[in-house]
């Protein structure tokens, strides 16, 4: 059976949090273990982060985070009508930063895709991006 | 996130606490810079016992306190890392920066 959860926040660092938790929380379907759930947690972070500061760079925005479960399988989608990824690979490439004043390390879709069996970046600039990770539960179950 | 800052020796041991994200990592940055203003500080010691969660943003504050510290010739340390955090760490490389306070 199909369950899903869909929801939207404001583009705000403190929401990050609140996505992790609200993640985390739609994992427990799934019966995870710590490390499931870790890997969840942290991967959805990232791409909530890339959403609030390169998807809008802190402006007024509203980020998209749905969350489904078919089976074992988790499908995560984080979304964000920001300015757009101009060079997808570029930015996939793992220690690229386009912000490297403001310290980030260029690990953020390099973490997702560790700890997600896969990640698919959709962009335009000007209109925005959408990652879509998804993720089987109960591998080493 | 909680931060508690320990300065002996030209050792600055920073104990973190709680969840180190995008948003908690401005906090963490800038009371660890005001700590690194001293430049008597020749070694920065992170002890990540009781950080709850950790994502790429902790690598980013991490790295940019490593080159403080290098800048002036000094070195850093990084311990206690519980599994989650630590497997992070691991693949980030930073611990190929760090060493042990015996090697300074």
């Amino acid at each position: 059976m199909k369950n899903e959860l869909r929801t939207s926040f404001s583009s705000l660092t403190q929401n990050e949090a609140l996505a992790r938790g609200v993640a985390a929380q739609f994992c427990m379907l799934f019966d995870p273990t710590v490390e499931e759930l870790s890997d969840v947690r942290t991967a959805v972070s990232e791409a909530v982060t890339n959403a609030v500061i390169h998807g809008y760079g802190h402006r007024n925005g509203v980020v998209g985070l749905d969350l489904v479960k078919e089976d074992d399988l988790l499908t995560v989608t984080v979304r964000d009508e920001g300015r757009g990824i101009e060079d997808i690979e570029l930015a996939r490439r793992p220690f690229y930063t386009s912000m490297p004043e403001a310290e980030r390390s260029g690990m953020g879709f390099a973490v997702m895709e560790a700890f997600m069996d896969s990640v698919e970046v959709e962009s335009e600039v000007g209109r925005g991006t959408t990652v879509t990770m998804k993720k089987r539960f109960g591998r080493n179950g | 996130m909680r931060l508690t800052l320990m300065k002996e020796d030209g050792i600055l041991t920073a104990r973190l606490s709680g969840e180190l994200d995008q948003h908690s990592a401005a906090q963490v940055r800038r009371e660890l810079d005001r700590a690194l203003g001293d430049p008597s500080v020749k070694r920065i010691e992170f002890d990540m016992k009781e950080v709850s969660f950790m994502d790429s943003a902790g690598i980013g504050v991490i790295l940019g306190r490593y080159r403080t510290v290098s800048g002036r010739g000094g070195s850093m340390g990084i311990g206690n890392a519980p599994r989650n955090v630590e497997r992070i760490l691991r693949m980030s490389g930073v611990y190929t920066l760090a060493t042990e306070r015996s090697m300074r």
